[in-house]
Protein backbone atom coordinates (compact mmCIF):
# COMPACT_ATOMS: atom_id res chain seq x y z
CA UNK A 1 0.00 0.00 0.00
CA UNK A 2 1.25 3.46 -0.88
CA UNK A 3 0.74 6.86 0.63
CA UNK A 4 -1.09 9.46 -1.37
CA UNK A 5 -0.57 12.87 0.22
CA UNK A 6 -2.51 14.58 -2.58
CA UNK A 7 -5.67 13.04 -1.16
CA UNK A 8 -4.87 13.30 2.53
CA UNK A 9 -7.06 16.25 3.36
CA UNK A 10 -10.12 15.05 1.48
CA UNK A 11 -9.73 11.47 2.74
CA UNK A 12 -8.69 11.91 6.36
CA UNK A 13 -8.89 15.49 7.63
CA UNK A 14 -12.45 15.26 9.00
CA UNK A 15 -11.73 11.94 10.63
CA UNK A 16 -8.55 13.17 12.29
CA UNK A 17 -10.26 16.36 13.36
CA UNK A 18 -13.12 14.54 15.07
CA UNK A 19 -10.63 12.17 16.68
CA UNK A 20 -8.76 15.15 18.12
CA UNK A 21 -11.77 17.21 19.14
CA UNK A 22 -13.37 14.42 21.17
CA UNK A 23 -10.14 14.05 23.11
CA UNK A 24 -9.04 17.60 23.69
CA UNK A 25 -12.23 19.62 23.32
CA UNK A 26 -10.65 22.70 21.77
CA UNK A 27 -11.47 23.50 18.13
CA UNK A 28 -8.46 25.68 17.34
CA UNK A 29 -6.03 23.30 18.97
CA UNK A 30 -7.62 20.34 17.21
CA UNK A 31 -7.20 22.08 13.84
CA UNK A 32 -3.56 22.82 14.62
CA UNK A 33 -2.97 19.19 15.52
CA UNK A 34 -4.47 17.98 12.25
CA UNK A 35 -2.19 20.30 10.34
CA UNK A 36 0.85 19.29 12.39
CA UNK A 37 0.00 15.64 11.86
CA UNK A 38 0.04 15.97 8.08
CA UNK A 39 3.24 18.00 8.08
CA UNK A 40 4.97 15.58 10.43
CA UNK A 41 3.75 12.68 8.29
CA UNK A 42 5.31 14.23 5.19
CA UNK A 43 8.65 14.28 6.98
CA UNK A 44 8.57 10.59 7.71
CA UNK A 45 6.87 8.96 4.77
CA UNK A 46 9.88 6.64 4.74
CA UNK A 47 8.75 5.06 8.00
CA UNK A 48 5.43 3.97 6.47
CA UNK A 49 5.74 0.26 5.84
CA UNK A 50 2.33 -0.32 4.39
CA UNK A 51 1.45 -2.76 7.16
CA UNK A 52 -1.39 -0.60 8.36
CA UNK A 53 -3.71 1.62 6.40
CA UNK A 54 -2.79 5.20 5.65
CA UNK A 55 -5.48 6.36 8.09
CA UNK A 56 -4.21 4.16 10.92
CA UNK A 57 -0.70 5.44 10.33
CA UNK A 58 -1.82 9.08 10.38
CA UNK A 59 -3.96 8.48 13.47
CA UNK A 60 -0.93 7.07 15.30
CA UNK A 61 0.97 10.27 14.58
CA UNK A 62 -1.99 12.34 15.77
CA UNK A 63 -2.26 10.25 18.95
CA UNK A 64 1.29 11.16 19.89
CA UNK A 65 0.51 14.81 19.38
CA UNK A 66 -2.56 14.50 21.59
CA UNK A 67 -0.45 12.86 24.30
CA UNK A 68 1.91 15.84 24.12
CA UNK A 69 -1.07 18.08 24.82
CA UNK A 70 -2.19 15.91 27.74
CA UNK A 71 1.29 16.07 29.14
CA UNK A 72 1.55 19.81 28.73
CA UNK A 73 -1.89 20.36 30.28
CA UNK A 74 -1.26 18.14 33.26
CA UNK A 75 2.12 19.61 34.06
CA UNK A 76 1.75 22.16 36.83
CA UNK A 77 -1.78 20.93 37.31
CA UNK A 78 -0.47 17.90 39.12
CA UNK A 79 -0.27 19.80 42.36
CA UNK A 80 -3.77 21.16 42.00
CA UNK A 81 -4.95 17.71 41.01
CA UNK A 82 -3.33 16.20 44.07
CA UNK A 83 -5.18 18.66 46.25
CA UNK A 84 -8.37 17.84 44.47
CA UNK A 85 -7.76 14.13 44.86
CA UNK A 86 -7.40 14.54 48.62
CA UNK A 87 -10.59 16.55 48.80
CA UNK A 88 -12.61 14.11 46.79
CA UNK A 89 -11.27 11.05 48.50
CA UNK A 90 -12.90 11.80 51.81
CA UNK A 91 -16.17 12.49 50.07
CA UNK A 92 -17.57 9.12 49.07
CA UNK A 93 -16.63 6.80 51.91
CA UNK A 94 -16.73 6.62 55.69
CA UNK A 95 -13.54 5.97 57.58
CA UNK A 96 -14.11 2.22 57.62
CA UNK A 97 -14.44 2.30 53.83
CA UNK A 98 -18.22 2.00 53.70
CA UNK A 99 -20.21 4.22 51.33
CA UNK A 100 -21.45 7.39 52.96
CA UNK A 101 -25.24 7.26 53.03
CA UNK A 102 -25.63 10.13 50.54
CA UNK A 103 -23.15 8.65 48.06
CA UNK A 104 -24.29 5.05 47.90
CA UNK A 105 -24.93 3.98 44.29
CA UNK A 106 -28.55 3.95 43.14
CA UNK A 107 -29.71 2.29 39.93
CA UNK A 108 -29.95 4.58 36.89
CA UNK A 109 -32.10 2.28 34.82
CA UNK A 110 -29.23 1.77 32.38
CA UNK A 111 -27.73 -1.25 34.09
CA UNK A 112 -29.28 -3.70 31.65
CA UNK A 113 -26.80 -4.64 28.97
CA UNK A 114 -29.37 -4.18 26.21
CA UNK A 115 -30.81 -0.86 27.31
CA UNK A 116 -31.66 1.62 24.59
CA UNK A 117 -29.14 4.36 24.12
CA UNK A 118 -30.55 7.48 25.61
CA UNK A 119 -29.40 10.73 24.02
CA UNK A 120 -29.94 12.78 27.13
CA UNK A 121 -27.96 10.34 29.23
CA UNK A 122 -25.12 10.41 26.72
CA UNK A 123 -25.11 14.17 26.86
CA UNK A 124 -24.78 14.15 30.65
CA UNK A 125 -22.05 11.52 30.38
CA UNK A 126 -20.12 13.78 28.03
CA UNK A 127 -20.46 16.74 30.38
CA UNK A 128 -19.37 14.65 33.34
CA UNK A 129 -16.29 13.50 31.41
CA UNK A 130 -15.33 17.12 30.80
CA UNK A 131 -15.53 17.82 34.51
CA UNK A 132 -12.78 15.35 35.36
CA UNK A 133 -9.37 16.83 36.21
CA UNK A 134 -7.18 17.00 33.10
CA UNK A 135 -4.80 14.22 34.08
CA UNK A 136 -7.60 11.87 35.09
CA UNK A 137 -9.43 12.45 31.85
CA UNK A 138 -6.26 11.75 29.90
CA UNK A 139 -5.63 8.50 31.79
CA UNK A 140 -9.26 7.44 31.50
CA UNK A 141 -9.44 8.17 27.77
CA UNK A 142 -6.18 6.45 26.96
CA UNK A 143 -7.17 3.36 28.91
CA UNK A 144 -10.86 2.90 28.31
CA UNK A 145 -11.26 4.43 24.86
CA UNK A 146 -7.94 3.97 23.13
CA UNK A 147 -7.01 0.71 24.89
CA UNK A 148 -3.44 1.79 25.47
CA UNK A 149 -1.17 -0.45 27.55
CA UNK A 150 -0.93 0.60 31.19
CA UNK A 151 2.87 0.88 30.95
CA UNK A 152 2.55 3.19 27.93
CA UNK A 153 0.15 5.48 29.78
CA UNK A 154 2.40 5.63 32.84
CA UNK A 155 5.46 6.42 30.75
CA UNK A 156 3.79 8.95 28.48
CA UNK A 157 1.96 10.84 31.22
CA UNK A 158 4.69 10.35 33.80
CA UNK A 159 2.52 8.78 36.47
CA UNK A 160 3.65 5.97 38.73
CA UNK A 161 1.93 2.59 38.54
CA UNK A 162 0.30 3.03 41.93
CA UNK A 163 -0.87 6.51 41.02
CA UNK A 164 -2.30 5.08 37.80
CA UNK A 165 -4.60 2.75 39.75
CA UNK A 166 -5.61 5.52 42.10
CA UNK A 167 -6.55 7.70 39.13
CA UNK A 168 -8.46 4.92 37.35
CA UNK A 169 -10.43 4.34 40.56
CA UNK A 170 -11.14 7.97 41.42
CA UNK A 171 -12.00 8.92 37.86
CA UNK A 172 -14.71 6.29 37.78
CA UNK A 173 -16.01 7.15 41.25
CA UNK A 174 -16.36 10.77 40.21
CA UNK A 175 -17.80 10.07 36.80
CA UNK A 176 -20.39 7.73 38.27
CA UNK A 177 -21.28 10.14 41.06
CA UNK A 178 -21.69 12.94 38.53
CA UNK A 179 -24.11 10.78 36.53
CA UNK A 180 -26.09 9.92 39.64
CA UNK A 181 -26.32 13.56 40.61
CA UNK A 182 -27.39 14.80 37.19
CA UNK A 183 -29.49 11.96 35.91
CA UNK A 184 -31.68 10.90 38.82
CA UNK B 1 -11.84 -5.78 63.12
CA UNK B 2 -11.58 -9.30 61.77
CA UNK B 3 -10.18 -9.94 58.30
CA UNK B 4 -13.56 -10.91 56.91
CA UNK B 5 -15.36 -8.02 58.51
CA UNK B 6 -12.86 -5.63 57.00
CA UNK B 7 -13.57 -7.00 53.56
CA UNK B 8 -17.30 -6.80 54.09
CA UNK B 9 -17.19 -3.18 55.23
CA UNK B 10 -14.64 -1.85 52.80
CA UNK B 11 -16.56 -0.54 49.77
CA UNK B 12 -13.68 1.74 48.94
CA UNK B 13 -11.37 -1.22 48.46
CA UNK B 14 -14.08 -3.18 46.62
CA UNK B 15 -14.69 -0.39 44.09
CA UNK B 16 -10.93 -0.14 43.63
CA UNK B 17 -10.80 -3.84 42.82
CA UNK B 18 -13.77 -3.51 40.46
CA UNK B 19 -11.87 -0.87 38.49
CA UNK B 20 -8.65 -2.83 38.57
CA UNK B 21 -10.50 -5.86 37.25
CA UNK B 22 -11.77 -3.87 34.26
CA UNK B 23 -8.15 -3.30 33.22
CA UNK B 24 -6.25 -6.40 34.29
CA UNK B 25 -6.89 -9.68 36.04
CA UNK B 26 -6.93 -9.71 39.82
CA UNK B 27 -4.74 -11.86 42.02
CA UNK B 28 -6.49 -14.86 43.54
CA UNK B 29 -6.67 -13.13 46.87
CA UNK B 30 -8.10 -9.95 45.38
CA UNK B 31 -10.67 -11.91 43.37
CA UNK B 32 -11.68 -13.81 46.49
CA UNK B 33 -12.06 -10.64 48.54
CA UNK B 34 -14.11 -8.95 45.85
CA UNK B 35 -16.43 -11.98 45.55
CA UNK B 36 -17.01 -12.00 49.30
CA UNK B 37 -17.68 -8.28 49.34
CA UNK B 38 -20.07 -8.25 46.39
CA UNK B 39 -22.01 -11.16 47.84
CA UNK B 40 -23.09 -9.02 50.73
CA UNK B 41 -23.07 -5.49 49.31
CA UNK B 42 -25.85 -4.32 47.01
CA UNK B 43 -24.31 -0.85 46.64
CA UNK B 44 -21.14 -2.25 45.14
CA UNK B 45 -23.08 -4.67 42.97
CA UNK B 46 -24.82 -1.64 41.44
CA UNK B 47 -21.49 0.16 41.17
CA UNK B 48 -19.98 -2.79 39.37
CA UNK B 49 -22.76 -2.97 36.78
CA UNK B 50 -22.75 0.79 36.25
CA UNK B 51 -18.99 0.84 35.90
CA UNK B 52 -19.14 -1.64 33.03
CA UNK B 53 -22.01 0.18 31.34
CA UNK B 54 -20.13 3.48 31.64
CA UNK B 55 -17.04 1.96 30.02
CA UNK B 56 -18.95 0.63 27.06
CA UNK B 57 -21.04 3.78 26.70
CA UNK B 58 -18.02 6.05 26.78
CA UNK B 59 -16.37 3.95 24.13
CA UNK B 60 -19.46 3.93 21.92
CA UNK B 61 -19.92 7.64 22.45
CA UNK B 62 -16.39 8.51 21.39
CA UNK B 63 -16.71 6.34 18.32
CA UNK B 64 -20.10 7.71 17.35
CA UNK B 65 -18.83 11.26 17.60
CA UNK B 66 -16.33 10.16 14.97
CA UNK B 67 -19.09 10.29 12.38
CA UNK B 68 -19.11 12.96 9.66
CA UNK B 69 -21.24 15.33 11.74
CA UNK B 70 -18.00 16.95 12.85
CA UNK B 71 -16.12 18.41 9.94
CA UNK B 72 -13.65 21.09 9.04
CA UNK B 73 -14.62 24.06 6.92
CA UNK B 74 -13.67 24.01 3.26
CA UNK B 75 -11.37 27.03 3.37
CA UNK B 76 -9.27 25.45 6.07
CA UNK B 77 -9.12 22.21 4.13
CA UNK B 78 -8.10 23.90 0.92
CA UNK B 79 -5.32 25.84 2.64
CA UNK B 80 -4.16 22.68 4.33
CA UNK B 81 -3.97 20.69 1.10
CA UNK B 82 -2.17 23.63 -0.58
CA UNK B 83 0.34 23.59 2.24
CA UNK B 84 0.91 19.87 1.75
CA UNK B 85 1.39 20.33 -2.01
CA UNK B 86 3.87 23.09 -1.29
CA UNK B 87 5.87 20.76 0.94
CA UNK B 88 5.73 18.02 -1.67
CA UNK B 89 7.13 20.34 -4.32
CA UNK B 90 10.03 21.50 -2.20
Amino acid sequence: MLLNPHQWVSSHADYLYSFAITRINDEELAKDLVQETFLAALQKTGSFEGKSSERTWLTAILKNKIIDVYRKNSRGLKKADAGEIENREVDFFEEDGHWKAEHGPIEFGIEDKDHLVNKEFEHILQRCMQKLPVLWKAVFTMKHIDDEATETICTELKVTASNFWVIIHRAKLNLRACLQKNWI
Amino acid sequence: MSYLKKIIYNCKQATYLIEKKSVKSLSLREAFELRIHLFGCSFCRIFSKQSQVINSMVKALFNSVMQPNISLDDTFKKELQDRIEEELNK
